[in-house]
């Protein structure tokens, strides 16, 4: 009798295949059928009824939908911006300290070690509005003598989460940058010195486009992390009150586990990964450009 | 009108003193190479003068202005660097006016500048490329470029041919020497390269350890050495040094023969004094391959240990009182080694310094 023998290279492939298929690709299938379901989890059997696009047509004509989109873009496009400045500014300072400068480096890196649910409720602390020490130092020092109600009003709740994701975050950017700062060379610098420019100049000419590779690295991590924002939000607002602060993962996240409507939130899903696919192709983008610009390119 | 005044100036680095008071003049239009061994300074001084490094006591001017405490940008130099520091992010053309934009000059007046700057340096071709896509000669001229287009009143270059091969040193040698014939300005150049600091200098600065040791003409610190340290480091292969005594009007090698006093040297030693006899090896020749010596020679044997044949000329490496000593030998004839040979040596060209100062005596 004959058997079946398979060529080596299926052999030592195999492993990584199954695992991949079992990890991967089966669930991603999975959720893309699902999408095109009512699949609920509490009831089962809806898995198997087709409905085609109709959960992708409700996603588009859905005011909440598209109001998360958009919120989630505004978060993305003030945090990124903000942290991007913050960071860079942070990194210049701590660039010019000659002493202790490897403990202010570890000092600046303490807010990545917090897990995000830990700082989503520090900072619910900090804004309640109650026994928040934000409220409770704007009334002794006089300036209010109301409760300011951060984490209820939707453009003061927006403000507080963004306060949060920037405090652990910034220093991503820091540290990124800083170690752009550190790989620029010195020569070009003290030749742009030579040729008659002031420390502004210098920087805006010689040192910035040497850090922007660093710079668009930077963007281009936090665009994916603030693109699924939800642990902070989760734990600071709940993406309330009445959807004031709702993200695009919080709604999909209620949609999926609480209101059990697997299907709409695998739909939803798929679309918002569209929007992380959008940015990362655009701070790669940028990041070759920049590269080229250096000659750094092969 | 730019002369450069150095005065008493010192560098130092926390506790560590580099550059220990140093006192030179340059004049207007003038070439000064500042050379010398690593370390000695020669950098650090240069940097002084353009400000990159701060000054730690004494004065240096620029013109008739103090400088001391001005940022580079107000001092009208302009520096080329041994590592070209263009800037990679900018085409060569914008390289050539980038300090013209910072200035905000006219960009007719930009344009006349650059362009007169790429004709002198024959980058006409390159304008458009990036620094990435240049040889290490075109980035070199790019950097000299960049140098003269502000027409500065002083050119600081850094050791500027030291990256690049010895073909291309040779070739963008003789294009800095022309250059200082166009665009006459004064400059300051610092290389360990003595050949360099020979042929491109109007006045050489050689340093050691934070000092300057002797301040001439190339002819002038190759032919009357102020000290030991001159003699060795000026001149390829450098001068042959032996230790000797002064016995009545003779100079006694230590474990060698005994030579005559050089003429210009009797009456200014006295008996028993410790000396130094140099000469180079162009005034030690085999007897029958020699150029004809004006006044008194010394003759003695010397065993050849081994001979370099350079075509014109054969080095030849003996040993004499235990020392190794080279010698050159005019229209060669193959030395075997370990051929005994017969010197003349030219006493009218030898130096004698003394042993305990390592002055040159005079």
């Amino acid at each position: 009798m004959s058997r079946f023998r398979p060529p080596p290279w299926l052999v030592l492939l195999l492993p990584a295949i199954i695992i991949l298929t079992a990890v991967v690709m089966i669930p991603l299938l999975l959720s893309l059928y699902s999408s095109f379901t009512p699949y609920r989890l509490t009831r089962p059997e809806t898995l198997y009824k087709w409905i085609g696009t109709f959960n992708y047509e409700k996603a588009m004509k859905s005011a909440h939908f598209w109001a998360a989109f958009g919120r989630t873009i505004l978060l993305l496009t003030i945090a990124l911006n903000l942290e991007m400045l913050m960071g860079l500014g942070l990194a210049l300072l701590v660039n010019k300290v000659t002493y202790g400068q490897r403990a202010l480096r570890t000092v600046m890196m303490f807010p990545m070690m917090f897990s995000p649910i830990l700082v989503g409720f520090q900072f619910k602390f900090i804004f309640n509005d109650n026994v928040g020490l934000v409220n409770n130092a704007l009334q002794s020092l006089g300036l209010s003598n109301v409760a300011i109600p951060w984490l209820v009003d939707g453009q003061l709740a927006f403000t507080a989460i963004l306060v949060a994701e920037m405090w652990s975050s910034t220093s991503v950017f820091a540290i990124l940058i800083l170690a752009g700062l550190f790989a620029v060379p010195r020569d070009p610098i003290e030749a742009a010195k030579v040729d008659g420019c002031t420390p502004w100049q210098s920087f805006r000419h010689i040192t910035l486009p040497y850090i922007m590779p660093f710079i668009y690295i930077a963007l281009a991590i936090r665009s994916l992390d603030v693109a699924r924002a939800y642990d902070i939000v989760q734990i600071m607002t709940n993406g309330g009150p009445a959807r004031r602060t709702e993200l695009l993962w919080t709604l999909i996240g209620r949609t999926g586990y609480v209101d059990a409507k697997m299907g709409y939130a695998n739909a939803m899903g798929y679309i918002s990964i569209f929007l992380a696919i959008f940015f990362t192709i655009y701070f790669f983008r940028k990041l070759n450009a920049a590269r080229s610009e250096l000659g750094m390119a092969g | 009108m730019a002369q450069v005044h150095l005065q008493k100036v010192v560098k130092k680095y926390g506790s560590l003193q580099v550059v220990h008071g140093i006192d030179l003049e340059i004049a207007d239009n003038e070439f000064v190479v500042l050379v010398g061994p690593s370390g000695c300074g020669k950098s650090t001084t240069l940097r002084m003068i353009a400000g990159l490094e701060a000054i730690s006591g004494g004065e240096i001017k620029i013109g008739e202005r103090l400088v001391n405490d001005l940022p580079p940008r107000h001092r009208n130099i302009s520096m080329v660097f041994q590592n070209y520091a263009l800037y990679p992010h900018m085409t060569v053309r914008e390289n050539l006016g980038f300090s013209l934009k910072i200035a905000k000059r006219p960009q007719q007046e930009i344009d006349k500048a650059v362009d007169e700057a790429a004709q002198i340096l024959s980058l006409t071709e390159y304008m458009d490329r990036k620094p990435g896509a240049l040889s290490g000669g075109q980035r070199q001229r790019v950097a000299m470029g960049r140098a003269i287009v502000r027409h500065p009143e002083v050119f600081l270059f850094d050791e500027p041919l030291s990256n690049l091969d010895a073909k291309l040193r040779t070739q963008m040698r003789t294009e800095i020497k022309k250059l200082h014939q166009k665009v006459k300005s004064t400059i300051v150049y610092v290389t360990h390269d003595q050949v360099e600091a020979m042929t491109l200098a109007d006045r050489i600065v050689i340093m050691r350890d934070g000092y300057i040791e002797q301040v001439g003409t190339p002819l002038d610190v190759f032919e009357t050495p102020a000290n030991t340290f001159v003699a060795t480091f000026i001149g390829s292969p450098p001068m042959n040094l032996l230790h000797g005594r002064v016995t009545g009007n003779e100079i006694a090698i230590d474990g060698g023969p005994a030579i005559g006093v050089p003429e210009p040297f009797t009456g200014k030693v006295q008996e028993g004094q410790k000396v130094i006899l140099g000469f180079r090896a162009d005034n030690l020749m085999p007897y029958g391959h020699a150029m004809p010596m004006e006044s008194g020679c010394a003759e003695f044997d010397m065993t050849v240990n081994l001979s370099e044949p350079l075509g014109t000329e054969t080095l030849l490496f003996g040993s004499l009182a235990g020392k190794e000593v080279q010698a050159k030998m005019l229209n060669p004839r193959p030395v075997a080694d370990g051929e005994r040979l017969q010197f003349r040596l030219d006493l009218a060209r030898c130096h004698l310094f003394d042993a305990d100062s390592q002055q040159a005596l005079r």
